[in-house]
């Protein structure tokens, strides 16, 4: 007697719900990506072991120092004096405000200590020493 | 005349996968996750100064060479945590004022700022340069 296997494993794999899925992932990196807006001055950072993350990019303000003391805001470069109207008005916008500071490790604390002054004037006291992680 | 009859209407959606594929490494590519890092700290208001007892102050100078000078004495920058921390445990109201002269570079700076931050100084005050 002959009998005839009538079952068939079906061994596809269900491709109706790739593009929802696809979709999902998009939507999820569409709402996180923040493009990067300035690029900043090119600096290298000091290195530090206790650091903190930054609470988040949308409540950031950042200040470039190079090593030859020039002070970048948002891609322009300005004397240390006028920081305090561009603070302000950023402070103003937003009071969760943390300023990052990112600059050079060869930098002079003259400069930094200016820029302390100001941010003292326009009221942003929150601040951030940008660095890097330590590793020893 | 022939009638032209209407076959419904369809959007093919074969390549709806391939699209959002293309959107989604778009998107992959140009998502930077790493967030910024760094020292936090908080600076006094405008007009905020305090008179402090000098018990309770601990200066803490650095120079243009990068050398630290603890309460009068000087220090290597990666012993500063313990000491600060001894001392602290003798008086937690202690203050650590930092002070560093204007041709002192940062990175010294924030060495000695983290050397605090490790030994948990909460009150750490920045004086301004001279």
């Amino acid at each position: 007697m002959k009998l005839s296997r009538k079952v068939k494993i079906n061994s596809d794999i269900p491709t109706a719900s790739m593009p929802d899925i696809i979709f999902m992932l998009l939507i999820f990196f569409m709402v996180t990506t923040v493009l990067r807006e300035y690029s900043g001055l090119d600096v290298e950072l000091p290195k530090a072991k206790r650091i903190q993350k930054l609470k988040s990019k949308r409540h950031t303000a950042h200040i470039w120092v190079s090593k030859q003391g020039q002070i970048s805001i948002e891609d322009k470069l300005v004397r240390s004096d006028n920081i305090r109207h561009i603070m302000y008005t950023k402070r103003a916008a937003d009071p969760q405000l943390t300023v990052s500071i990112k600059a050079d490790k060869a930098a002079r604390m003259g400069i930094i200590s200016a820029i302390h002054t100001e941010l003292r004037k326009a009221d942003a006291l929150m601040l951030n020493y940008s660095s890097k992680t330590a590793i020893d | 005349m022939a009638k032209r009859r209407f076959k419904g209407g369809e959007i093919p959606t074969a390549s709806m996968a391939d699209i959002a594929f293309l959107l989604l490494i778009f998107f992959l590519v140009t998502t930077t996750i790493d967030m910024d890092k760094g020292l936090g700290i908080v600076l006094p208001a405008e007009g905020e100064e305090l008179e402090i007892k000098k018990i309770n102050i601990l200066n803490c100078l650095i120079n243009s060479q990068g050398n630290v000078l603890l309460g009068g004495e000087p220090i290597a920058i990666k012993d500063v945590h313990r000491e600060i921390r001894r001392r602290l445990a003798e008086n937690d109201k202690l203050i650590i004022s930092v002070k560093a002269h204007k041709k002192t570079k940062y990175g010294d700076y924030v060495a000695v700022i983290d050397q605090l931050k490790r030994a948990n100084a909460k009150r750490i005050s920045i004086a301004d340069t001279d």
